[in-house]
């Protein structure tokens, strides 16, 4: 390779910044994100207000509050983060706008890398309006919030809702279509929230599954990593999951929060890293 | 200097575009000319590296595919299908497209003014017309200004009025000495634009020529549908077949085939006849 084409073809930074700025703009300017983002925070403050009956004040009432928040995010951020991530290469590609894109002197990786920091900046956006809303109705509401809890529990959403778009966007590399990519997404959605829970539980009645195979079952699924780990960083005990819980506890003891997280990233990198390699090798345009 | 060899582009089984080799000079301008999937537009496509193909192609000496970003640094491109954000302003995508090839917000400006989008800055890309748009990819094209052009249709939703100031301005950028590879089924167009025309039909090249030649080599063929006055259908069909056309009235006028090159031997003939034209229309 010529200098010349060297100091043209490498990744260039610069270049994703822009594609990662006009992914951002076009997220916070569109009618969906509002929706989504007015919805989350509508439905947050609504739980911080009804988790909060009178008289229920301080600690009790941030950890009800908390666990609201923690059953919400578990149920909305991931079909927000599925489907944003499930309509960005496919949509791209579907309207056109992907080839004028790659009609510039940029490369695919710059582009795939640029639209995924774009959107995952849209969601860093969407959940600190939604924290921030359920946080300030709960001090009004005096609910005594444990600032560090609150905290640990909207990075940990955080991190669902990249592993979950990083999900969609592997879909999207692999959809022909927007609404092909769209179907598969909510079917994921679907799967990991509502078939995985009661799946895992109705296998482990008809099958008598040891508790360790129930509980790596369990946190194999994203969502439900999530929502160990929240619940722990609330509480410090998983008595509410029952025997799996109790396992958990005394098997991991200090490592379970860190194992947890773990797993969150490693399905916030893993897709992505899958759907990277499939774009940049790439479809045809 | 752009150089296509033995450029194959298959989608499973078939062939869209087969071993086709073309080189293009610096300054010079080519029209890929052909039907509806002769194959221009994968031609085009694949030059700019959005396709994965068999055969190579370079671009001043770059590989289209391993140094595609390098390659792209030199080509402006207008699109046939122009894909725009929606939602972004005319000013927002060019300064977008300028952002993505680091040029100074000026040249926005300049290219604004230079295919006179002034009045229409502000207004979202979907509010646009088809000639508006047109423009803008036009502009966007033209940011870098760059020694190569890729037009693919480039005045395929332009009315007959925006059509002739398109062509006015290509034919000006192509007096500048840049590369232009023009994708076209009209032919007049084609000669206003080009010095070189490379027909293709199923994939294939089947004529390389002048462009003024093209028609005679292609034996090119044309519809004239004359409307005669006075409602003279019988005599104008009669006096075209005595001059040996093929001829044929329909519901308000007359069909005539005629070679693409010499329509006005049909109305010549006609006006031997004393027959009167009202109105005409050339069908291809």
């Amino acid at each position: 390779m010529t200098t010349r084409a060297a100091a043209a073809s490498h990744f260039d930074v610069d270049l994703v910044a822009t594609i990662a700025r006009k992914e951002l703009r076009d997220a916070v300017r569109a009618r969906w994100f509002w929706l989504y983002a007015v919805g989350f925070a509508g439905l947050a403050a609504l739980l911080a207000t009804v988790a909060l009956p009178r008289g229920i004040a301080g600690s009790v009432g941030f950890g009800r509050t908390a666990a609201s928040l923690v059953a919400l995010v578990q149920l909305v951020l991931p079909l927000i983060a599925l489907t944003l991530g499930a309509q960005s290469i496919a949509g791209q590609a579907e309207r056109g706008t992907l080839r004028f894109l790659l009609s510039h002197p940029v490369t695919r990786s710059e582009v795939f890398v640029g639209t995924y920091a774009g959107l995952a900046s849209a969601l860093v956006a969407l959940c600190g309006f939604g924290f921030g809303v359920a946080g300030l109705v709960a001090s009004a509401r005096n609910a005594g919030i444990d600032a560090g809890a609150f905290v640990r529990i909207a990075i940990l959403s955080l991190l669902l809702a990249w592993a979950m778009l990083a999900l969609g966007m592997l879909i999207s590399t692999f959809a022909s279509k927007g609404a092909t990519a769209l179907g598969t997404a909510v079917f994921l959605w679907l799967a990991l929230v509502f078939l995985g829970e009661l799946g895992i539980m109705g296998t482990a009645v008809a099958t008598r599954l040891p508790v360790d195979v129930l509980f790596l079952s369990a946190v194999a699924n994203p969502v439900e990593a999530f929502r160990i780990a929240a619940l722990s960083a609330l509480s410090g005990s998983l008595d509410v999951l029952g025997p799996a819980g109790t396992y958990a506890v005394d098997t991991y003891g200090r490592a379970l929060e860190p194992l947890l997280v773990g797993i969150l990233v490693a399905w916030a990198v893993v897709p992505v890293m899958v759907a990277w390699r499939r774009f940049v090798r790439g479809r045809d345009l | 200097m752009i150089d296509l060899h033995n450029l194959t582009k298959r989608y499973g089984s078939q062939i869209v575009v087969d071993d086709v080799s073309i080189t293009v000079e610096r300054s010079e301008s080519v029209a890929l000319w052909g039907p509806n999937g002769a194959g221009k537009t994968t031609i085009v496509r694949c030059i700019l590296g959005m396709l994965a193909y068999e055969g190579t192609i370079t671009i001043d000496g770059l590989d289209a595919h391993s140094q595609g970003k390098a390659a792209r640094r030199l080509m402006g491109y207008v699109p046939q299908e122009l894909a725009f954000y929606p939602d972004l302003t005319v000013v927002e995508t060019l300064d977008f497209s300028a952002a993505l090839r680091r040029l100074p917000a000026t040249r926005v400006d300049e290219m604004i003014d230079l295919v006179d989008l002034g009045p229409h800055v502000e207004k979202r890309v979907r509010e646009l017309s088809g000639g508006l748009k047109q423009r803008l990819g036009l502009a966007a094209a033209l940011l870098p200004d760059p020694p190569v052009l890729l037009l693919d249709e480039p005045t395929s939703n332009l009315d007959a009025a925006a059509r002739e100031a398109a062509v006015a301005l290509l034919h000006d950028l192509r007096e500048q000495g840049r590369i232009m590879i023009v994708t076209s089924h009209h032919l007049e167009e084609v000669g206003m634009l080009v010095d070189r025309v490379v027909a293709l039909e199923a994939g294939r090249v089947t004529v390389e020529c002048p462009p003024n030649q093209l028609a005679e080599r292609l034996r090119l063929r044309a519809w004239l549908h004359l409307v005669p006055a006075h409602a003279a259908i019988d005599a104008a069909v009669a006096a075209l077949r005595d001059g040996g056309f093929d001829a044929r009235a329909n519901s308000y006028g007359v069909l005539v085939e005629v070679s693409a090159q010499s329509k006005g031997l049909a109305l010549e003939t006609l006006r031997s006849a004393g027959i009167e034209i009202a109105d005409l229309e050339v069908w291809r």
